[in-house]
């Protein structure tokens, strides 16, 4: 369903404005977006200063340097701090990335916004809850289905076919792209969204799996696939470099294909 | 711990950067709807013309009046922008078009070559004699 605006509930009203740390030379202004689930009031931007001198480069570096010295209630995901775990995805300045590869000072100017991934449900602060994301990745079957009799060792597969997964096989399920797509945004619970559609064409491109007709079967739904309108903020998104709105194209064209 | 929390919803448009091809997108969507109404004026027109000169003086009043020369434009546009857009969608269709410089030398190109088209369009219809 298409709602412009946000549900009462998750306004945002108000929000703390931290004291600039003492003696610090240089610092960046950060608005955080905040949401306590144990004190039933609506979310809040917070208005954080960061000593640049004594904090790394990436906006992830500043989230920690914030939780370190100023205020240790401030709670987001993160893991590998270099671009390969996908957990630190987060809105900031207004697109989706990953906090720990965003540096702070390709923001121009003014504040550092950093809001959590767009129309999810808030866990707490900048942690979505994903649930309907992953059980959308697991609807699409994301492993090697295969009728003929297993091999004595591996299932084989000639360097150009492999070369076939570049570009799908990166992905870190960060769901940069999914929560960028407006068509997701208003349509999460039926259409599949860019992520979960990479990782479909993921599937059917490779030479190894035979389940091929199965899952284009599986996509063949006016929701499903056909709910994404080339509006392209997911390959503006992805941190990885990665078209996932190419690869929904070849989704579509692969339908047309098997029916000519 | 078993009640279940109220949690809000995450900033979506309150938020997110607009861009090109995010405009493009909802301007498509717009000139789309608009059409429907173009169309309804252009059977209008057709119904005028073959029902004779009392009713198309009528239709022909409102065209060339300031308001119904807007309109006309306006359809104009909405006609033309959803014809490049539409080539250009066709061309993604295709599996073309979707690296970053591609992407937006498509959309910009339909943007602007609507605008121009429209321009063309009635700077040769009022060079012909219409509008008169």
């Amino acid at each position: 369903m298409v709602e412009f605006a946000l549900p009462k509930n998750s306004r945002i009203t108000g929000g703390k404005a931290w004291p600039k740390p003492a003696g610090a030379t240089q610092t960046r202004e950060f608005k955080v977006y905040r949401w306590n689930p144990d004190d039933g009031k609506n979310p809040s931007v917070d208005t954080y200063h960061v000593d640049t001198g004594d904090c790394g480069p990436m906006v992830l570096d500043a989230l920690i340097w914030i939780k370190n010295n100023v205020d240790p209630t401030l709670t987001f995901r993160r893991s590998c701090r270099e671009g390969v775990c996908g957990s630190c995805a987060m809105n900031i300045d207004g697109q989706n990335t990953l906090a720990c590869t965003k540096s702070m000072h390709d923001v121009k100017e003014g504040a550092v916004k950093v809001n959590p991934l767009p129309h999810q449900p808030v866990v707490k602060d900048l942690i979505p809850d994903l649930t309907n994301f992953y059980a959308q990745y697991a609807s699409i079957e994301p492993w090697l289905k295969t009728t003929s009799p297993t091999p004595q060792k591996e299932w084989r597969q000639s360097h150009a076919d492999r070369e076939k997964l570049d570009g799908l096989y990166e992905c870190i399920l960060c769901a940069c792209c999914s929560t960028s797509c407006p068509s997701y945004w208003w349509n999460s619970d039926r259409y599949l969204g860019p992520a979960a559609l990479l990782q479909a064409n993921r599937w059917v491109k490779d030479s190894r799996d035979e389940a091929t007709g199965e899952r284009l079967d599986n996509l063949e739904d006016p929701f499903r696939l056909y709910r994404c309108h080339t509006i392209l903020n997911c390959a503006k998104a992805c941190p990885k470099g990665l078209n996932p709105a190419e690869a929904i194209a070849e989704l579509k064209l692969k339908m047309v294909e098997r029916q000519v | 711990m078993t009640a279940r929390i109220e949690r809000p919803l995450s900033p979506h448009l309150q938020t997110y950067r607009f861009t090109l091809t995010m405009a493009m997108s909802i301007i498509h969507r717009i000139t789309g709807v608009a059409l429907y109404f173009g169309t309804l004026l252009l059977a209008w027109w057709l119904i005028a013309a073959a029902s004779g000169p009392a009713a198309y003086s009528n239709v022909q009043a409102f065209t060339s009046s300031f308001i119904g020369r807007l309109i006309v434009f306006g359809y104009t546009w909405a006609l033309m922008h959803h014809l490049l857009s539409g080539v250009r969608h066709f061309v993604w269709d295709l599996g073309y078009g979707f690296k970053a410089n591609e992407r937006e030398t498509l959309t910009w190109g339909a943007l602007i070559g609507g605008i121009s088209l429209t321009v063309l369009l009635w700077i040769a219809a009022y060079a012909i004699g219409g509008g008169r």
